[in-house]
């Protein structure tokens, strides 16, 4: 939207032609400039975006009073159906990149915004996209100041993609990383897992399944403040979205050299997405999540972590869901509710259904 | 009031406030306890003129899946090895099939379905996933039918179902067969790769090399055919049979009822899982079978070479519907890799870990062996599930089922 050399008077309020994206709309001339005033400018409105230059100006001096380091993190978003219960393609492009700054400890304050439209795309879609978009920039409290938007010939791309980049500031205090993992430290994450693998896989509707499940999309960087601020020693966090809570603990367990050891009998998973699991032979840890973070913290401090994440909406059904030992190093073994022991592994490729 | 499995051999308690669902009183941690104690003690009795494990095989992909899913093996005393059996249909289909498949899926006017874990399964030149990512129209599905439906809402390409899998499949794919016939539908077609389960088996017991003790047989194959065809396993062979269910409990009450064969000295078929099975099968479906498809003199099987009358095509009758009649296919013979030991991995003479490329050129990432691809072959599930010795793991050694 930073596209050409804006002006308050691009501000004006400009109406658009037509009900769907054409190429004109990314050819940088004047269908381009009343899409991106008409949408994005209008949406997203914010003291950076308003002098509508290529760049968003940031005060260095001011960043540097919240903490000593930057944070800075992208992402794209590319989920089908564009609409899912419980969220959408914006809310998942600012929280995702919310999340991904906050669980590095940093506050998030900057977000860009570059999308590529598929042509034949409804202009209402692109709307009610940013419209989510600023709704959940507003809620997780960070400012979408700069990006891009192109369209690209039908079929050249799925609808509608967006790439959003974040810029955080972590507090002096804060310490976190996957070097810090001992053994004899425990594992707790903040809720139910897999909402979001098993929303999204129903919402496509190809398997015809009919499920209450909505997506756990959320921002999650007021329970790592209160994580942060309750006392507790935080090794390091992780947000479990692709590949899901095994990713997430592999490569801990890798990075750090230790074994991970899971309850499976703990991980918090609903009825609803076991059963989804159960009949299509897919396992909840493996499914996507979009509001859940991996919490490392030391023996003495798991309780009170446990506390500082109920405390908030966002942790209400956390839970301590495993340890971690020294040995066997660089691997994740979950002790069954059976009572057997199995290794999880990373997932190959995409979860396939099994024939029987 | 507590809720006790009138079928199962082992009483399953649910608490009053949770509804019954069938899926955790038969993951109970405590009954299972109790059959492990049972197994312990069997294990201890049983003479065995060998210096070697009393050999179990389960036959199908289920249970090897589930055994390792709920980390059963770890549980069993160390005298008892499960071999992994046949049962994975993606596990024996040779790479010439593949390449087959392949061939017909790069057709243009081809849109080829197909059951999601045969899309990895490396072909002599590439995988259905492959070929899918250089723009064939590969699609996953989760039933024929849904292939059927495809060739409905696109009249103008030519469907084509990969039928793969053992009796448990076929029987969907006779109906989606039988029902395209009464609809006309004239794009629509059937790559028939389906096999049978007891020749295999047969086959196995045939083999010089091979010395198991027992057999846990299908569940969902024998919910088609039921229990009689494997009499001849208990009165020839003198091998017990213990068609078992495919829950962790079924498995481990399964293995208790051979050993318990063993123990007295028994050869029978017994039924672990009375609850699916009928002794004769589900006729409807034996019929559907019976109407479009007849055995193959012969079938090729990865890793245990060509089996007779272990394959099924489909008959002249619906030539309309099969696919090797509508498009020029090459059949091809396509050798296994020479370093892959799958067929000895098959058999139970080794162990996945044992073989050469374990672990190193073949993985679940680049699969040499198709064991390795499907979540249900041997070595697939050493590699994810089992590959340190958790037997020998901290937590396992003060795990009190562990011991007995």
């Amino acid at each position: 939207m930073s596209d050409g050399k804006g002006s308050v008077a691009r501000r004006n309020r400009v109406k658009l032609r037509g009900r769907t994206i054409e190429l004109g709309h990314g050819a940088g001339g004047k269908a381009m400039r009343d899409l991106i005033d008409a949408i994005f400018v209008e949406l997203f409105d914010n003291p950076l975006l308003a002098p509508l230059q290529d760049h968003a100006e940031i005060d260095l001096h001011r960043l540097a009073q919240s903490g000593d380091r930057l944070a800075f993190t992208t992402d794209s978003y590319v989920v089908d159906p564009l609409f899912f219960p419980g969220g959408d393609i914006g809310r998942l492009a600012v929280n995702g990149t919310v999340n991904d700054l906050a669980v590095g400890g940093a506050s998030p304050l900057y977000l860009t915004c570059s999308v590529i439209i598929e042509e034949g795309l409804p202009l209402d879609t692109v709307r009610d996209v940013a419209t989510s978009m600023q709704f959940a920039a507003r809620n997780a409290g960070v400012c979408i100041v700069t990006g891009d938007t192109k369209v690209v010939p039908h079929g050249a791309a799925d609808k509608l993609f967006i790439n959003t980049t974040g810029l955080g500031v972590i507090p002096e205090h804060v310490q976190l990383g996957v070097e810090r993992v001992r053994a004899g430290d425990v594992v707790l994450v903040n809720g139910y897992l897999g909402d979001h693998g098993a929303a999204v896989l129903a919402a496509r509707g190809d398997l015809g399944l009919d499920t209450s499940v909505v997506s756990d999309c959320q921002p999650l960087h007021e329970l790592v403040h209160r994580l942060l601020g309750s006392g507790a020693d935080i090794r390091c966090l992780r947000d479990a979205t692709r590949g899901g809570l095994a990713a997430v603990v592999n490569e801990f367990a890798e990075n750090a050299d230790v074994c991970f050891r899971l309850q499976e009998t703990a991980l918090p998973v609903r009825e609803e997405v076991k059963g989804v699991c159960e009949l299509l032979g897919l396992d909840p840890m493996y499914f996507a999540n979009e509001g859940k973070l991996v919490a490392v913290v030391s023996a003495a401090s798991a309780e009170t972590a446990l506390q500082a994440m109920r405390e908030l909406p966002a942790g209400e059904h956390a839970a301590i869901i495993g340890e971690v030992t020294a040995s066997p190093a660089g691997v994740v073994i979950m002790k069954t509710g059976f009572g057997g022991e199995r290794i999880v592994d990373m997932l190959v490729g995409e979860q396939l259904p099994r024939i029987c | 009031m507590p809720f006790i499995s009138p079928t199962s051999g082992v009483g399953c308690v649910a608490p009053q406030t949770s509804n019954v669902k069938y899926v955790d009183e038969f993951r109970d941690p405590h009954k299972a306890a109790a059959l492990l104690k049972g197994i312990h003690d069997f294990a201890a009795c049983i003479e065995s003129p060998r210096e070697r494990p009393l050999q179990l095989m389960e036959v199908c992909g289920g249970h090897t899946h589930a055994i390792f899913k709920y980390g059963i093996e770890p549980m069993l005393p160390e005298r008892i090895e499960l071999v992994h059996g046949p049962g994975c249909p993606v596990c024996v289909l040779p790479m010439g099939r593949v390449d087959d498949c392949v061939a017909l899926a790069e057709r243009p006017e081809v849109i080829f379905t197909t059951f999601g874990d045969a899309l990895r399964v490396p072909g002599s030149r590439k995988s259905l996933l492959q070929a899918k990512a250089q723009g064939a129209d590969v699609r996953t599905v989760y039933s024929p039918t849904d292939a059927l439906q495809i060739a409905r809402e696109h009249p103008s390409k030519e469907v084509v179902f990969f039928a793969l899998g053992f009796e448990t499949t076929i029987p969907s794919t006779a109906i989606t067969v039988l029902q395209a016939n009464r609809e006309s539908i004239g794009n629509f077609s059937v790559f028939c790769n389906h096999i049978t389960i007891i020749p295999t088996i047969k086959a196995l017991l045939d083999s010089p090399d091979l010395q198991l003790d027992g057999f846990l047989g299908p569940g969902h194959v024998s919910m088609v055919i039921g229990t009689e065809p494997y009499e001849f396993i208990a009165a020839h062979y003198c091998k017990p049979v213990v068609i078992s269910g495919f829950e962790p409990l079924d498995i481990v009450h399964s293995i208790w009822m051979v050993l318990k064969q063993l123990a007295e000295g028994r050869c029978e078929v017994e039924n672990q899982y009375a609850r699916v099975v009928p002794p004769r099968g589900n006729p409807v479906a034996l019929d559907a079978v019976e109407e479009v498809f007849e055995l193959r003199e012969f079938c090729e099987w990865r890793g245990l070479g060509s089996i007779d009358h272990s394959g099924v095509r489909i008959r002249k009758r619906f030539a309309a519907f099969d696919a090797e009649k509508r498009f020029a296919i090459a059949n091809l013979q396509i050798a296994d890799p020479k370093s892959c030991q799958c067929g000895e991995v098959l058999k139970g003479l080794i162990k996945p870990s044992d073989c050469k490329v374990f672990g190193t050129a073949c993985t679940p990432q680049a699969p040499l062996g198709s064991l390795m691809v499907s979540s249900e072959g041997a070595c697939a599930a050493y590699y994810n599930y089992g590959r340190v010795d958790l037997r020998e793991s901290s937590l396992a050694r003060t795990y009190p089922h562990a011991s007995g």
